[in-house]
């Protein structure tokens, strides 16, 4: 899909988003048009749309409150919307969440089990739910969870009760997988983990739907991100093509062999500027900038030591397109 | 939420409520809540009964009744309103709270069927403590038969019928676990009063005795007590056990969230 606007615009028309994407070749598995839903006066999701090609991880990207997780619950029939459609293999998830829920597996936040039923007890009786359920050794060994079957479920740590919720999500053999916050307060090996066994159901042909606010997590896993923000799309595209549309130059790091005239970089047709940190050298530009300054430099004798490269990435395709960071909380409100 | 609740539904195995029924009763086990307050505790208070001296001859101040005559009807429904007050709703509550209700709705399994487990487990705790109460109090303290077994079955239902949509109705209102365990506590106390449970129905001014028999917990002690003896028990405590289970079960559907 070709997006035609800049920073701050939603990206992604109507007419767009309701149609299956031209040139990806698959039918869509999950079409929501027009979204909209208030909780009295607040208007959590507003003109929400989008659409998930069958077999894709398709990812929620925002800060907490903007509407993330209420889409979610009215894909899965949770919440019924005040406005808008919404399909998932066809199905209607209000009308028919009896048949939707045969065929999507999901994993909601906060949301534990009981606990004093042990592991083992807890994936059987979850098991017991479908007609055509997955393999449960399968699932039970490929979650890691084969060991811990005779723990209770109280008794197991964040990440191993992260690791059921998954295992629950995909026990009836979904074709349609929601994964709200999958990882959070999961530590980083688990999340690695994590992240690796959401790979493997993709591979199997599920469709992902993937809730976060990790900008790693959805670099990793998505095929295509929507960012949320203030219960709006701000736009649609892959984690690269966000990215790169964010427009955020690349920054090159380095510490200089020798002094040398400025005039030889700025002089460079893909250098913004170059400035001085202490010892270090600071060139931000566009395209191929680090080649060009590594070259000119080395023509006039000086080499770069200490090089650091940084490219744009989400993070910074965010803040460019919302005005502040994700995790705002923690970290302030950007200045521009 | 959607309104209606569908029961049977064709995509969903049979099987899966066995294995909630199966679970709830491991879950009764392993968090003895029902198990304690609604058979051991009144087992445990017929047992001391028992040792006092004399127990089975008919006393003045019973109103000329044997101890056990008067005390195991109250003891059953001690057992009872345990189990529908504070087992029932508690659990269920916990259950809301902590959100399985809830990733269960994202499941082929109605809710109901959850509800309808937990209901099952807590009346099989009833039979168990009735069986022990009765058989026990037979066999062991001389207690004669009731002598109205059809007047007491349906005393018996009337009864189950009454707590139990009272518990549903707390289970209905209380959003979390300590909400539900307080409202229970709330109701348990004044019903075991009325009961006969602290002071004996037959010992009680009569206005205290009145205001009893408009209880759900006075009305079956009465009707209860009286089919032991002989006599079929008095259309007005059936009606009143009736009208407290018409009453709260229309109220507990009414109010009754999954979230």
């Amino acid at each position: 899909m070709k997006l035609s606007s800049l920073h701050g615009v939603p990206v992604t028309t109507a007419d767009q988003a309701a149609r299956p994407r031209a040139g990806r070749g698959a039918e869509a598995a999950i079409e929501v048009s027009h979204l909209r839903k208030t909780y009295g006066p607040v208007v959590a999701v507003d003109d929400v749309s989008f659409s998930v090609a069958e077999g894709e991880i398709f990812g929620i990207l925002g800060p907490n409150g903007a509407g993330k997780t209420t889409t979610v619950e009215c894909v899965i029939g949770l919440r019924t919307p005040d406005a808008g459609l919404i399909r998932v293999m066809g199905l209607d998830p209000h009308r028919d969440r009896e048949e939707l829920h045969t065929i999507v597996g999901a994993q909601l936040q906060a949301s534990a089990l009981p606990a004093k039923l042990r592991v083992g007890e807890i994936l059987d009786l979850f098991h017991s739910f479908y007609q055509h359920p997955a393999d449960l050794a399968e699932i039970r060994d490929s979650m890691g969870l084969t060991e811990k079957k005779n723990d209770y479920y109280r008794s197991l740590s964040g990440g191993l009760k992260q690791r059921v919720s998954v295992a629950l999500a995909l026990i009836g053999n979904p074709r349609v997988a929601v994964l709200d916050e999958m990882t959070t307060g999961l530590d980083p090996q688990a999340r690695r983990d994590t992240w690796q066994l959401i790979e493997h159901v993709r591979d199997r042909g599920v469709t992902i739907i993937l809730v976060t606010h990790y900008m790693d997590e959805a670099e990793r896993l998505c095929d295509q991100v929507a960012m949320v923000d203030h219960g709006r799309i701000v736009a649609i595209d892959t984690p690269e093509g966000l990215a790169h549309r964010a427009g955020v130059a690349k920054r090159v790091r380095f510490a200089p062999s020798a002094p040398f005239d400025d005039r030889l970089l700025t002089g460079l047709p893909g250098v913004r500027s170059v400035e001085y940190v202490g010892e270090h050298v600071v060139v931000t530009g566009s395209g191929d900038v680090a080649n060009e300054v590594i070259l000119t430099l080395a023509a006039a004798g000086v080499t770069a030591a200490d090089l650091h490269l940084d490219s744009a990435n989400l993070e910074d395709a965010f803040v460019q397109m919302t005005g502040r960071h994700i995790h705002e909380d923690q970290i302030g409100r950007v200045h521009r | 939420m959607s309104s209606h609740v569908v029961l049977l539904p064709e995509r969903t195995p049979r099987s899966a409520f066995g294995k909630l029924l199966q679970d709830e009763g491991r879950y009764a086990w392993r968090v003895p809540v029902g198990l304690m307050l609604g058979v051991a505790i009144p087992v445990l208070v017929l047992v001391i009964l028992g040792l006092v001296p004399g127990a089975n001859r008919p006393s003045k101040s019973l109103g000329g009744l044997t101890l056990f005559t008067v005390y195991v009807p109250v003891l059953i429904v001690f057992a009872l309103a345990a189990l529908a007050l504070l087992s029932l709703p508690t659990h269920l509550a916990s259950y809301r709270e902590q959100g399985i209700l809830r990733r269960l709705s994202t499941t082929p399994v109605p809710r109901a069927w959850m509800l309808a487990a937990q209901v099952i487990i807590n009346l099989a705790l009833a039979v168990v403590a009735l069986a022990i109460l009765v058989v026990a109090g037979m066999a062991a303290f001389g207690l004669s038969a009731p002598r109205q077994p059809g007047g007491f079955t349906l005393a018996l239902v009337l009864t189950v019928a009454a707590l139990f949509a009272i518990g549903l109705w707390i289970a209905a209102i209380a959003r979390t676990q300590n909400t539900a365990a307080a409202v229970g506590q709330l109701l348990f106390l004044p019903l075991l009063f009325f009961s006969g449970f602290y002071w004996p129905r037959a010992s009680m001014p009569p206005v205290l005795r009145n205001i009893g028999d408009w209880t759900p917990s006075g009305a079956a002690v009465h009707a209860l007590q009286d089919a032991m003896l002989g006599s079929f028990p008095s259309a007005k405590s059936l009606l009143v056990l009736a009208a407290w289970a018409v009453i709260f079960g229309i109220l507990a559907v009414r109010f009754f969230r999954w979230e």
